[in-house]
């Protein structure tokens, strides 16, 4: 073997080293968002902004129910999100309407689109399995804000770089729960283990179901429902379709359509060039 | 409850997960709504109706826990045959004194006792004939049958705007879950207590819960959410003109002349305040050390008296019209936090000096030069003599101390870090204030200086800052025998012969063994569910008030399941998984006809602290404004009253000057809707604590009305828009949140709309808006002289307000209408208590946020 290596073995390096880094992890760990013991209180919010220092996103009345933060960004990490809908809750006796809370957050994808895309690896997994932005690394290039299906990353005007929830990497290095986690009164937000959480969420539904809110589900949870991610390791319990909560019912880590793309570039070519032959026959024949 | 106290509702979700029921009575839809089992929108100020509601139907339905009312209430008592209910006479009780706008309450008395307060030795306010069938017509249980029968659910729905399906569900399901085998509990904040009869709210939740038999037992009772962390603390040792510490009175100028009254008028002739000598001689011992003899009455001259009402509204009024002259301010932010701002800023303008201690230059502060009536230039900040001191305060995190919670639990805090700059806590404040006025007065020889001379000030100081030890106070409050300064054990060891000291006689126990009680932090999993080993709750770290009710006469638990407190026959003693909050003696005790104190409390008698040991379904004495709970409208309603003439408590507080005018009582034309007030998870207040914090300002930064599409489309509100919204005593803009969760009501037969508007900001801090309680008048509940800010009419329109008028400067911003104010009253009530009205009763304790 030759002190270089040839780019068949680079790739073939590349994923050994994942592997081994996968099993080497110390555990997944992860977050399950229960929105039916959401009270909206966003101590979730100030939490996450407190231990990690984040500026507010501006002062700004927005109109809309009690959410003036409006989304996740550079700046916030964690959001809630109000969903008034004109739909009774089957478990609640309060008229034909109902409000929804949600916590949202980055959902440290099991492929992870903005860490695909990072031409810089500022963006790796860590022994958490968790998807944390290198701060000192990343360039500010931007191609992991649009690599995101969730649209969780965002770069800050101020320094440009990205930056989203770091699943309180500094906290868990020192064996406490991210902040957000600990802050919230309800337990609505649960971290830990996330096989455990997993166990945890479908008990829950279960339990849900057999009291009569049939419309519980979870989001996010299992790889194969969600193949486009392979699955969140912070999945969420819902009520309402996805896409009230501003989740995308579908979503896709970009790159793994890449070699699809690929392919039909393949074909759209290969056409091209028959259309070209075609067409110079034609004329020759003229 | 989730929008206002989101961490002790942590627990409401973990009874949700257990299979309780949630129930939520609100006007609007809010964050507890949105998880409760139940939303029930209600119009404001009418629960007496609601609540009526259910008690007609627990008892028409005989739903009562019969055992325990008969014996834990006064349900059996014979009451004075001279007593004539409210339903009799239109809304008013028989016994209304015109000359003097008040009730002679000894109308309503038990059969055969005299009650007279100023009496010594005093009668035992208990019954001297009752009836345990319950059949008797003038036995409390039929009286209120009889003052509740017209609450029916038709009733209810024409005047909560409830609908009758919904009452029905509430009652049952409440009757469903007491008993035997399960309790419910209540949970109420200031939307209950903000109104003119914001008392007679709670009496009312009182009576179903006592009849329910959900009193002194698990799971069970009426809770009082407090609004800010310690303001239990702040009633039991007391911020309050008219208590010292432990809810003892304050002495009254005009009666209590000498200690030996003082104490005579004070004592009760049966339970615990049976030994109120012991608690007033020693809290006197505590505050004047050796000075305090039994030759000179303890010191007892020294003590301040009152003179009149100096609660929070007379003495604003007082100021403004020049008769105050200094005003200390801590933690409190007045002209955004309590009703008609401007009224309170005249106020401070006509005052010579002003201290504000608080974190930030709140409104309160800066009302010289930061004010709408300044901006205008109406008014100068040159011509304005108020010389204004300015202390910032240290926070809790950069200060020793406790907070006493809702569940009357003190827990300690510890400083973290030292307060920065010039920033100190209360308590150093309080401290050198004494040592400087020590010092001043040090060479007097006039005796009119010696409370000062010979107060106890001795507190140890430690740190950068010599703060003083906060340790030491709590000492000094838990009690101590003066001869060897040794700590004591609890209330009982406390002596009415000047040999022990204490501070507050209710919290003696919290330093119990010298050590600091209310540091412990023992966790739930390692003691048992009660956990009384975490922190320390008065009185004698009892968890549960009156719990001798959680067991039946015989002193067995009523069931397995709610097992609290029982009689041990082996032992022969109360135990349990709690303290017992009881007498030593058997539940087949029963006391000689002349026992005193504690002595004449009966085996079955849990509570304590009322004179005869029973739940008072029926109040025989204590209150102004009657011994059962009638559904008055508020001052400014946008309805009649559906149930008699008299429109609103007779007895409420009113302060007829021109800087507070009042509406018409209901279908002012100029004021069509009603206005509610609250707040908001996401700001604490009056705002002086998340005003100032971008990170909280960010999640609600501006000011804003809640409306429903309805009342948006009859007005032309646009969501974000804005909106001018106005009173006779002002108008403020705010934006606009058009939302569902706000809903017209169907009351006496038209669509009635309320907005809802989080009181929050006002001009100062990062985030800023109008403050709605510009538009409140003055006009308060009769027992504690608290606001009503829960209801008032107002008026709403789209767009931003006038930038140049307001009442208070500018006269009238509406049209005056003449006032019908005889459409509030019955003829013959139209007296009504003013500015200055006297001191009453020795409960009575100003309502409190």
């Amino acid at each position: 073997m030759s002190a270089t290596l040839t780019a068949g073995e680079v790739v073939e390096l590349e994923k050994r080293t994942a592997r081994e880094d996968t099993q080497n992890r110390a555990s997944r760990k992860g977050f399950f968002t229960d929105t039916t013991l959401c009270i909206g209180c966003k101590a979730c919010e100030v939490a996450c902004k407190q231990w990690n220092q984040l500026p507010d996103d501006g002062l700004l009345f927005s109109g809309l129910s009690y959410d003036n933060t409006l989304e996740l960004g550079a700046s916030t990490w964690r959001h809630v999100a109000f969903i008034e809908r004109p739909v009774a809750l089957s478990t609640q006796d309060a008229g034909a309407f109902s409000w929804l809370f949600n916590s949202d957050v980055c959902k440290h994808c099991a492929r992870a689109g903005c860490l695909e895309s990072c031409p810089t690896g500022a963006i790796i997994r860590t022994e958490f399995d968790s998807v944390f932005v290198q701060p000192d690394i990343c360039n500010g290039c931007g191609y992991c804000v649009m690599s995101c299906p969730f649209g969780v990353i965002d770069r800050r005007e101020d320094d440009g770089r990205a930056w989203k929830c770091t699943l309180c990497y500094d906290r868990l290095k020192a064996d406490m729960q991210p902040a957000c986690a600990k802050a919230c009164p309800t337990d609505s937000i649960k971290f830990g283990d996330l096989e455990e959480l997993r166990e945890t969420a479908r008990t829950r539904v279960e339990q849900l179901h057999e009291k009569g809110m049939q419309e519980a589900y979870l989001y996010g949870d299992d790889p194969n429902r969600q193949p486009g991610t392979e699955g969140l390791n912070a999945f969420f319990l819902l009520v309402e379709k996805p896409e009230a909560y501003n989740l995308p019912p579908d979503p896709i880590a970009p790159a793994k359509h890449a070699g699809e793309s690929w392919k039909s570039l393949a074909f759209g070519a290969a056409g091209l060039i028959a259309l070209a032959i075609g067409s110079a026959f034609a004329s020759t024949r003229r | 409850m989730a929008e206002c106290h989101p961490v002790g509702f942590r627990w409401v979700m973990k009874a949700k997960e257990r299979g309780a029921t949630i129930i939520h009575i609100d006007p609007r839809f809010t964050r507890t709504s949105a998880v409760a089992d139940v939303h029930v929108p209600i119009r404001a100020g009418s629960d007496i109706a609601f609540l009526g509601g259910v008690i007609r139907y627990i008892i028409e339905n005989e739903r009562y826990f019969k055992e325990y009312v008969v014996n834990y209430t006064n349900a059996a008592a014979i009451v004075n045959e001279r007593f004539e209910d409210s339903e009799l006479h239109d809304g008013i009780f028989g016994g209304w004194d015109a000359e003097k706008g008040e009730y002679d309450a000894k109308q309503w008395m038990y059969e055969g006792v005299d009650g007279d307060p100023h009496k010594h030795p005093r009668e035992p306010i208990r019954a001297k004939e009752s009836d345990p069938t319950l059949q008797n017509p003038r036995c409390v249980f039929q009286i209120l049958k009889h003052h509740f029968a017209r609450y029916t659910p038709e009733m209810v729905e024409e005047t909560c705007g409830v609908p009758a399906r919904l009452l029905l569900k509430v009652a049952e399901e409440l009757c469903r879950n007491s008993g035997r085998e399960r309790t419910s509990a209540f949970c109420y904040a200031v939307g209950w207590t903000q109104h003119t009869t914001g008392v007679q709210y709670i009496r009312t939740a009182c009576i179903i819960q006592a009849l329910l038999g959900n009193m002194g037992r698990p799971g069970g009772g009426i809770l009082a959410l407090r609004g800010h962390a310690s303001i239990q603390g702040s009633t039991d040792i007391p911020t309050l003109y008219n208590l010292l510490p432990g809810y003892l009175p304050m002495p009254r100028a005009k009666v209590d002349h000498d200690f030996k009254t003082y104490n005579d008028l004070n004592v009760s002739p049966t339970g615990w305040w049976g030994e109120f000598r012991k608690y007033s001689v020693s809290l006197l011992k505590a505050w004047y050390g050796d000075a305090a003899t039994a030759e000179n009455d303890y010191c007892f001259r020294y003590l301040p008296a009152m003179t009149s009402d100096h609660s929070h509204m007379n003495t604003v009024a007082d100021m403004a019209d020049g008769k105050v002259k200094g005003y200390f301010v801590m933690g409190e932010n007045p002209v955004v936090g309590t009703v008609n701002g401007a009224l309170h800023r005249e106020g401070l303008r006509a005052l010579e000096w002003l201290v504000v201690r608080d974190f930030q230059l709140i409104e309160t502060a800066e009302f010289w030069r930061d004010a709408p009536e300044i901006h205008r230039g109406e008014i100068r900040p040159q011509d304005i003599g108020t010389e204004v001191f300015f202390f910032p305060a240290a926070t809790h995190t950069e200060k020793d101390g406790t907070f006493t919670n809702t569940q009357r639990l003190l827990q300690w805090h510890h400083k973290a870090v030292e307060p920065p700059g010039d920033c100190r806590s209360e308590l150093d404040f309080i401290f050198k204030l004494g040592q400087r006025l020590k010092k001043l007065y040090a060479d007097s020889p006039d005796p009119k200086d010696r409370p000062i001379l010979d107060m106890t000030w001795d507190y140890s100081v430690h740190g950068p800052t010599n703060d003083p030890d906060a340790e030491a106070v709590l000492r000094e409050i838990n009690g101590y025998t003066v001869a060897d300064g040794k700590v004591v054990d609890g209330f009982t060891s406390l002596k009415d012969d000047g040999s022990t000291a204490c501070g507050c006689w209710i919290y003696s126990g919290c330093f119990k063994d010298g050590v600091n009680q209310t540091m412990r932090r023992k966790p739930h999993w390692e003691q048992n569910w009660v956990a009384s080993e975490w922190a320390w709750a008065w009185p004698h770290n009892r968890r549960t008030l009156y719990n001798r009710a959680s067991a039946d006469p015989e002193g067995k638990p009523w069931s397995e399941r709610k097992a609290y407190v029982w009689w041990d026959e082996a032992e022969q003693k109360w135990t349990g998984h709690d303290d017992p909050d009881f007498i030593t003696k058997p539940p087949s005790y029963r006391p000689p006809a002349d026992a005193r104190g504690k002595d004449a409390i009966s085996g079955i008698d849990p509570f304590l602290l009322q004179s005869d040991g029973k739940a008072w379904l029926f109040a025989p004495n204590g209150l102004k404004d009657g011994p059962l709970p009638v559904h008055y409208e508020p001052q400014e309603s946008l309805v009649e009253n559906s149930l008699h003439g008299q429109q609103c408590n007779p007895l409420r507080m009113e302060w007829r000057r021109k800087d507070n005018p009042y509406h018409q009582p209901y279908h002012d034309p100029r004021f069509p809707y009603s206005l509610t007030t609250y707040r908001l998870t996401e700001h604490h207040t009056a705002g002086g604590m998340s005003r100032w914090l971008s990170w909280l300002s960010e999640l609600q930064p501006e000011a804003f009305c809640e409306v429903s599409p309805e009342l948006a489309q009859e007005t032309g509100l646009q969501n974000g828009g804005w909106a001018t919204i106005r009173s006779a005593r002002g108008e403020i803009e705010s934006r606009v949140l058009v939302t569902n969760r706000m809903r017209p009501l169907r009351v006496r037969g038209r669509e009635i709309h309320q907005i809802g508007m989080p009181y929050h900001w006002s001009n100062k801090g990062i985030v800023t808006g109008d403050c709605p309680n510009e538009l409140f008048p003055f006009v308060a509940d009769p027992n504690v002289s608290i606001m009503e800010t829960k209801a008032i009419s107002v008026s709403i329109e789209p767009g931003r307000r006038s930038r140049e008028r307001r009442f208070i400067t500018s006269g009238p911003l509406v049209e005056q209408l003449p006032e019908h104010a005889e459409e509030r009253d019955l003829p013959g009530t139209h007296r009504k208590h003013t500015t200055g009205h006297t001191h009453e009763t020795e409960s009575a304790k100003e309502g409190n946020t």
